[in-house]
């Protein structure tokens, strides 16, 4: 990384985008409640900062619990597919239904069985994010080079010295990339969960205060809200990528 | 020799895949114990499977293959050096000790004695990525003779070298031969790399592969570099190139 080279464009683009954002407040003459001007949100933002801080670290205990939960489960189960092709091709679809359930449709059935609270919001937060990690999982445990698996079964390791001393090490850059993408997930899951299961007002995650601000055309709160949860993503993301760089730095692949 | 005095007895061999058809055709082979021998034969006529049969790694279709004392130790060196990029030099070179259940001091001695004699000693330490590629196939072949192999089956391993590297790791194989005592069978397409290296050159046809000649070259051990540039070894090598031709290739 350096320095301002890096951060300098993106930096640029978001004063621009602030100045024209004011702009069509002024000239669109639009109401507050429906588009407040920047400085509006960046005054709420200041005002309500230590809710919105106390707000972002529940949702963010939620989101990394979720992502704990989604590598540990991802990992087991691609474990699994690992184990043998037929077993892969037959659990791979339910493993996609993961993907493409609808949370709003599901919503309902994980209150019902975890009630409403921290638990229901990380059980959210990980059915977002474990797709990713099972998948990257799977193709790190079976792109396998066939000379390195020949050279294990020439010197008769076991099946779990395989996987132990080769397959799960040889997938480690793309679990690192799989975590990364489900880092992110589980944020936007777990903000989800809180919309639709969240907490009642003692507890107040970012989705509390997404659903209380918008319900009370708080828009300048509500921006303020939304800013708190980007910027939230991109710290889960950017500390995962640190690690993940620190980890994968031994990972060079050798021609 | 008889079948019966070979380390390893390859008798009537055939290979064939699902996919892909017969690869081996009534192959027999036998290498006696402490002997090098080449196989040749174009590209893709079963050059690897043959060895890849040799090794247990997949069952012949037909005919039998008896390596003496299996238990004691094959080992393979590939094409690639195939080494895990993740591991030291060092701890690559243990690794096939550590699968066999040595560990620690022991084996990390070993790795590094079998280190210092291909010429690493000093990058025991250091990645894979960190060395050149003639560097990576002297781990590749420290790994293979680590575990004291009484058979060392080599696949095309110096193909991926320049000529220069390639000449020097031919050398060295021999020298490392001289000095711990190995059987070889080694694969190539490079006719000087099999005569200048083995006791004895089998030749393989075009796919489906079967042995269509066996050139024995007498040229002594220990075998100078310089034995490259004599008439006996410009012989047999256009001895060996013949029955190529002839075999189709």
């Amino acid at each position: 990384m350096s320095g301002l080279r890096d951060i300098g464009p993106p930096l640029a683009v978001l004063g621009l985008a602030a100045l024209l954002w004011h702009a069509a407040v002024v000239v669109f003459a639009l109401p507050p409640y429906v588009l407040p001007p920047p400085a509006a949100v960046a005054a709420e933002a200041w005002r309500h900062a230590g809710e919105l801080g106390a707000a972002s670290a529940l949702t963010g205990a939620a989101a990394l619990a979720g992502l704990a939960a989604s590598v540990v489960g991802g990992v087991l189960v691609a474990f699994v597919f690992a184990q043998s092709r037929l077993l892969a091709r037959s659990l791979y679809p339910y493993a996609i239904f993961l993907q493409t359930v609808p949370i709003v449709a599901v919503a309902p059935l994980i209150i019902l069985w975890f009630g409403t609270g921290f638990g229901s919001v990380v059980v959210v937060a990980f059915i977002v994010g474990v797709f990713p990690v099972i998948a990257g999982a799977t193709a790190g445990f079976t792109s396998v080079e066939r000379d390195l698996v020949d050279l294990f079964r020439v010197h008769g390791a076991t099946r779990w010295q395989v996987f132990w001393k080769l397959r799960l090490p040889h997938a480690v850059p793309q679990l690192v990339t799989a975590a990364e993408v489900s880092g992110g997930l589980a944020v936007v899951g777990a903000i989800m969960g809180e919309v639709f299961a969240g907490y009642g007002a003692g507890a107040r995650g970012l989705g509390y205060l997404v659903v209380v601000t918008a319900g009370q055309l708080k828009t300048a709160y509500l921006f303020a809200v939304v800013l708190a949860a980007t910027g939230l993503g991109l710290v889960v993301f950017g500390a995962l990528r640190l690690t993940g760089d620190a980890v994968c730095a031994r990972w060079r692949d050798v021609a | 020799m008889t079948a019966v005095d070979a380390l390893v007895a390859v008798e009537r061999v055939d290979v064939a895949f699902a996919r892909g058809g017969p690869a081996l055709q009534g192959v027999t082979l036998r290498v006696a114990a402490g002997e090098l021998v080449s196989v040749v034969g174009p590209s893709g006529c079963g050059k690897s499977t043959l060895l890849r049969v040799v090794a247990g790694l997949i069952p012949p279709s037909a005919g039998t293959v008896a390596v003496a004392d299996r238990a004691a130790a094959i080992a393979m060196v590939f094409q690639q050096p195939a080494l895990l990029p993740w591991r030291t030099v060092l701890r690559n070179v243990a690794l096939p000790l550590e699968l066999d259940g040595v560990r620690g001091p022991e084996g990390r001695a070993r790795a590094a004695a079998m280190l210092a004699q291909v010429g690493l000693a000093a990058f025991a330490d250091a990645y894979p990525a960190e060395l050149s590629g003639g560097m990576r196939m002297r781990a590749a072949v420290a790994r293979a003779l680590v575990t004291r192999p009484r058979l060392l089956l080599m696949d095309e391993p110096f193909a991926a070298a320049d000529e220069i590297t390639r000449q020097r790791l031919h050398e060295e194989l021999l020298g490392l031969r001289a000095a711990v005592g190995f059987t070889t069978l080694f694969v190539t397409h490079n006719v000087f790399e099999a005569v200048f290296l083995a006791d004895r050159v089998v030749v393989l046809s075009a796919r489906p592969g079967r042995v269509t000649a066996e050139v024995a070259v007498p040229l002594g051990r220990p075998r100078p570099p310089e034995v490259r540039g004599d008439a006996a070894f410009a012989r047999l090598v256009g001895e060996v190139a013949r029955a190529l031709r002839a075999g189709g290739a």
